[in-house]
């Protein structure tokens, strides 16, 4: 195993009783800020895939390495792994009876004992960033969809995870609101964030992303550089999913 | 109707609507406590004891409260265990409602989407963390006026003190009406203390089900006024 790569797995099935695979001999690796789009039909099993990475669903086979440590080995700790990778939910999931504050710092000072005043000072600095110092002590659903996300995102990174989850982020907001929300994405990413990104935006994906994955019924099918991705994709499978992002005028 | 006749009962209803409401006081509490240990078998998944739980639920919800104050006062005994008439009262009030704010609970757990424990999870928080920081306040919001119906419910049970030998309201009015057959007073003053007693409670409950409703978390605008 290389030393940079930070997650690594290998063979992983994930299966219901009687049903088929969800996902299917998946062998996938990434390296330190690296950021990895994963593309796909609805129902292939992105979202699966990235439960699983946080174990959010427990698998049927094969391993989940988090730099060179297997994480599916010992269920007690789960707590500490799931420190380390960060996960942004399609609808938020802020926790609606706290502030904003509350909500990111909660885990921070419940799970890691941080100091309470540097921890204060870190959320003010991270919610600056992603312009919401004046929502500080507003409850979720005072906020607009867009300002809710990027406080799920401060969320998650005031754990200083090594790698974040991001699952369909944008698929709940109006249009207007998703750039607000990819621009927080782009700039963690310039700042050398490991990221695997699942998404339906595809000038975004093609935008942020050093590596796209394609998946399709529970497998991935192709994985290329974006550039070549979206050019020129090698399976027939992509070629007809990225077909339908074209609209031609009729006649 | 003899006004002086009401008027001299007056002090000896107050005095069994005192100990009513004591006793109502006491087993509201017991029930909340039963009501939120079940809640905590039943989230866990506590091995036999959640199976324990779901008995003692079922039992308590389909037995009548008399049925289970006579068991207590009457049938315990027999087996040597011999409890004071307010023991009973509030531990056969408390074993009724238990099973009522249990299923409160469960109802205001059920309302909370599974999706805010995953986040709470991926942050790396315990379940018991999850448990008491992140579920409990929002399903305790949401059964709010579930438990205020309970409550009220469990005020207007303790009319069948009196089989186990307690001077409650009913116990005094049924007295008079033995004692001297002016059965309108008795049963007039009856209705007005258990009136007096439950008619603030249901208001105050009206009051807090309101504000839940419309405030939810963070409409502040609402609950004070502004």
């Amino acid at each position: 195993m290389k030393e940079k790569q930070i997650l690594q797995i290998e063979h992983l099935e994930k299966s219901y009783d009687g049903h088929p695979s969800v996902l299917r001999d998946i062998n996938f690796s990434m390296e330190k800020g690296e950021v990895v789009v994963v593309l796909g039909p609805s129902g292939c099993g992105k979202s699966t895939f990235l439960r699983c990475i946080n174990l959010l669903e427990p698998v049927s086979g094969g391993r989940i390495y988090l730099n060179g440590q297997d994480i599916l080995s010992g269920q007690k700790e789960s707590s500490r792994i799931r420190q380390e990778i960060g996960m942004v939910f399609q609808n938020y999931e802020l926790f609606p009876h706290m502030t904003i504050l509350e909500n990111v710092m909660l885990a921070p000072l419940l799970v890691q004992k941080r100091d309470r005043k540097q921890t204060v000072e870190e959320a003010g600095e991270l919610l600056a960033r992603v312009g919401l110092s004046e929502k500080q002590t507003s409850y979720p659903r005072q906020l607009s969809g867009g300002q809710k996300q990027r406080a799920a995102i401060v969320r998650a990174l005031m754990m200083r995870p090594k790698v974040l989850l991001l699952d369909e982020i944008t698929a709940a907001l109006d249009p207007e609101m998703v750039r607000e929300v990819l621009q927080v994405v782009l700039e963690l990413a310039r700042d050398g964030m490991t990221m695997l990104i699942v998404t339906h935006e595809m000038e975004f994906a093609r935008a942020v992303a050093d590596r796209v994955i394609f998946m399709d019924k529970g497998a991935i099918v192709e994985e290329q550089k974006p550039e070549d991705f979206f050019s020129c994709p090698k399976t027939d499978r992509a070629k007809r999913f990225l077909n339908m992002f074209h609209y031609e005028a009729l006649g | 109707m003899d006004i002086e006749f009401i008027r001299e009962s007056i002090p000896l209803y107050a005095e069994a609507a005192v100990l009513t409401l004591r006793l109502a006081l006491l087993g509201i509490l017991g029930s909340g406590a039963i009501g939120f240990i079940c809640c905590l078998l039943r989230t866990f998944r506590v091995p036999v004891l959640k199976q324990a739980a779901e008995v003692y639920i079922e039992l308590s919800r389909n037995t009548p409260l008399l049925v289970q104050l006579f068991f207590l006062y009457f049938g315990l005994p027999r087996i040597g265990v011999v409890l004071s008439s307010e023991v009973c009262a509030v531990v056969g009030l408390s074993f009724l409602g238990g099973s009522y704010m249990a299923e409160a609970f469960r109802s205001g757990m059920e309302a909370v989407p599974v999706s805010q424990g995953e986040a709470g999870l991926s942050l790396g928080m315990s379940r018991h963390q999850v448990f008491f920081y992140i579920l409990l306040p929002q399903a305790a919001a949401t059964s709010i006026p579930v438990f205020g119906a309970n409550i009220i419910f469990l005020i207007k049970e303790t009319s069948v003190f009196s089989a186990v030998a307690l001077a409650d309201l009913v116990f005094v009015a049924k007295d008079f009406i033995g004692m001297t057959y002016r059965t309108d007073e008795a049963l007039l003053l009856l209705v007005i203390f258990y009136l007096i007693l439950i008619l603030p409670v249901s208001a105050v409950c009206a009051l807090i089900e309101r504000r839940v409703r419309y405030a939810q978390f963070g409409n502040r605008s609402i609950v004070s006024g502004e």
